[in-house]
């Protein structure tokens, strides 16, 4: 039975859990508008939509664990502790950006809170998880690992080498599967041999998996906090295959057509802040102060970062090598 | 002191190194108990134990991509990829994901590790297990590279190498792991980027690399008889590219000769010629020339393996040829 002073405490954290869904629905709503208005060069992955497995899952970790994320990483870099501004910058090529405008959006990393990357090749960052897993083991630290990646990452060698090497040495690592339902452009199902492409792989590594809603902070908390002190007792890894779904399409200006209205309907009815919403009310608590407070941090963060001063040219040749330069010959 | 094997000076090399930093972490397959398949890792897992030397699955990328995920959280991991053909199975790594992520997080992250593999021809192992293949990683910006020719290189470069906060590939040539010479002296160490004059002579530069160093010595001897006084310089790495001691030998010689394994085609000699055309036109009194592999896949025979990679009378022709210019 729930005491009041349990619902006031799981209130606070949830309303704390959304403020920061919040802060990254309304950063990618910007970086969507910055593109369109020609300030964002490239391309852009946005996470809208998804904002509760990186929130709810970064709620589950200790402040020095590790986290590697896909392209598809705004919403992590934020949940470890990023700020919009200089993700906003990175985007538009600022000085201040978070990779000093070398990374851009596919590539945002926030290496001091232990989100060591986002990758661009599909399924490349689970082999590194698993190898920071391994070098927390070996440095007795009893850090977990995280690798967020994609559904469709789950068809590519790499994700496999990685699964078979985390079971064989047990290693705290937890694979954590965004299962947008498209891998890009194509319905997953239609490209995988199994109906859900990460937790029925488990098996074959005789690993344990769980499949959830990705779409609820609180679940996906629970689930990681599991799957962590398994890892952290030393029980070695978990597979997560958190579903969820992207409110806008693959990148840029992708439309998403290929995905039916009545999909898209029912998924933009389970957003991730609207169940959050509704719970908080059910527990007599309003976001309107936190959504507040949202709309003012990322609307301060977009007029500073377009203020602040392009990438400096000279930093194109810095930080290539561990000396700070980029000399290949005497 | 009796002289020791270029094979077991890469076990020396990384063992002096486990020794004096814990940090220093080996994986790779059949590296434990096995020793390795060239017997490259022999003793270190006896010496060093399982938490230090760790057997991996057939799983190239696993490894690489482990290597990295280590270095870049405190571990100096050493990576063993056994034939230096298998680098295009975990080629992500190596030209993606390493040599980029300091420079594209803005320098949030450092990447020690050394990715150690065994290269080279002359073995009659076929296509795929006999590729010299340093001319792949010396296309991707962020990667610095290591070919020893001698045991006491193999020594000083890998203490190098593994003490390096940047990623560095040790190509070890498989050709040269029976080859002997004086053992390294304690503490040895190799700075990476120093080329080794190990021939002085005043008519022609030859550059080498690894096995060819041996080539290019012989073909010196040989034309020292013809009175051609040929000058050899062992790069001994390819990044950093030490052009400066190069161009300063062909300030005495005024030819310039470069001898690689790799093919003719996309090899690194390419852009140390071009580099000496460009800044040492005024030195050079001939064209310059290359001799590499030949455009084909490496072939079994013996036969036909000699007819594709250097050699010392092919090497020795091309240095008669460029003296009478």
């Amino acid at each position: 039975m729930a005491t009041d002073t349990d619902a006031t405490a799981l209130a606070a954290e949830l309303l704390d859990l959304y403020e920061q869904m919040a802060v990254i629905r309304r950063t990618e709503k910007a970086a969507q508008d910055l593109f369109l208005a020609g300030l964002v060069k490239g391309t852009t992955h946005l996470a809208a939509g998804q904002e509760a497995v990186a929130v709810g899952a970064s709620a589950a970790l200790r402040p020095d664990d590790y986290v590697f994320a896909t392209y598809r990483g705004h919403h992590h870099a934020i949940a470890r502790g990023a700020s919009p501004e200089a993700c906003l910058a990175e985007l538009m090529s600022r000085s201040t950006g978070l990779c000093k405008a070398k990374g851009g959006s596919m590539h945002l990393t926030k290496a001091d809170s232990g989100m060591l990357g986002s990758y661009a090749i599909v399924g490349s960052h689970l082999p590194m998880a698993v190898g920071a897993a391994w070098s927390a083991t070996l440095r007795g630290t009893e850090q977990v690992a995280v690798a967020f990646f994609g559904d469709g990452a789950t068809n590519i060698g790499a994700f496999h080498e990685a699964l078979n090497l985390a079971a064989v040495w047990k290693l705290p690592v937890v694979f954590v599967c965004e299962n947008n339902l498209y891998m890009e452009y194509t319905p997953i199902g239609s490209v995988t041999a199994v109906a859900n492409p990460a937790a029925d792989r488990a098996a074959a590594y005789d690993l344990p998996a769980e499949v959830v809603d990705g779409n609820d902070v609180l679940l996906v908390r629970n689930a990681v906090a599991r799957a962590v002190t398994k890892a952290r007792a030393g029980d070695g890894p978990t597979i997560l295959e958190a579903l969820t779904y992207r409110h806008f399409g693959h990148s840029r200006t992708d439309p998403a057509t290929y995905r039916p209205a009545d999909e898209v309907e029912a998924w933009l009815a389970r957003d991730p802040l609207t169940i959050a919403r509704a719970r908080l009310a059910e527990l007599g608590t309003s976001t309107a102060a936190a959504d507040e407070r949202a709309e003012r941090t990322v609307a301060e963060a977009v007029e500073a970062a377009k203020a602040a001063p392009p990438a400096d040219p000279a930093e194109a040749f810095t930080d290539v090598w561990a000396d700070g330069g980029a000399a290949w010959r005497t | 002191m009796a002289d020791v094997t270029y094979r077991e000076s890469v076990a020396e090399g990384i063992a002096r190194e486990m020794r004096r930093d814990p940090t220093v972490v080996c994986l790779g397959e059949d590296i434990g108990a096995a020793g390795g398949v060239f017997k490259t890792m022999a003793g270190l897992y006896d010496e060093f134990g399982p938490r230090r030397v760790w057997d991996t699955p057939i799983s190239e990328q696993a490894i690489v991509g482990a290597a990295m995920g280590a270095a870049m959280t405190g571990i100096r991991p050493v990576a063993e990829i056994m034939f230096s053909d298998f680098l295009a199975c975990c080629w992500d790594y190596l030209a993606n994901e390493i040599p980029k992520v300091r420079y594209m997080t803005g320098g949030q992250v450092t990447v020690p590790l050394v990715v150690r593999t065994a290269n080279g021809g002359g073995l009659g192992f076929g296509a795929q297990h006999s590729q010299a293949v340093e001319n792949w990683a010396f296309t991707v910006p962020g990667l610095k590279i290591a070919a020893p020719s001698t045991p006491a290189d193999v020594v000083g470069l890998m203490a190098s190498a593994i003490r390096s906060d940047d990623p560095v590939v040790v190509f070890e040539h498989k050709g040269l792991f029976a080859s002997k010479g004086p053992a390294a002296p304690p503490d040895h160490v190799v700075p990476l980027g120093e080329a080794n004059v190990v021939r002085r002579g005043a008519d022609v530069t030859v550059v080498a690399l690894a096995s060819t160093v041996p080539i290019a010595l012989s073909a010196a001897e040989q034309l020292a008889a013809e009175n051609i006084d040929v000058e050899v310089v062992d790069l001994r790495c390819l990044v950093p590219l030490d052009m400066r001691t190069v161009l300063e030998s062909v300030r005495r010689t005024s030819r310039l000769v470069v001898v690689e394994e790799n093919p003719y085609q996309g090899g690194w000699g390419a852009t140390v010629v071009s580099v000496a055309a460009d800044e040492g036109f005024e030195l050079l009194d001939a064209p310059v020339v290359r001799v590499a592999a030949e455009c084909v896949p490496l072939p079994f025979a013996d036969a036909l393996e000699d007819e594709v990679i250097p050699s010392t009378a092919k090497l020795a022709d091309a240095i008669r040829r460029l003296s009478s210019y």
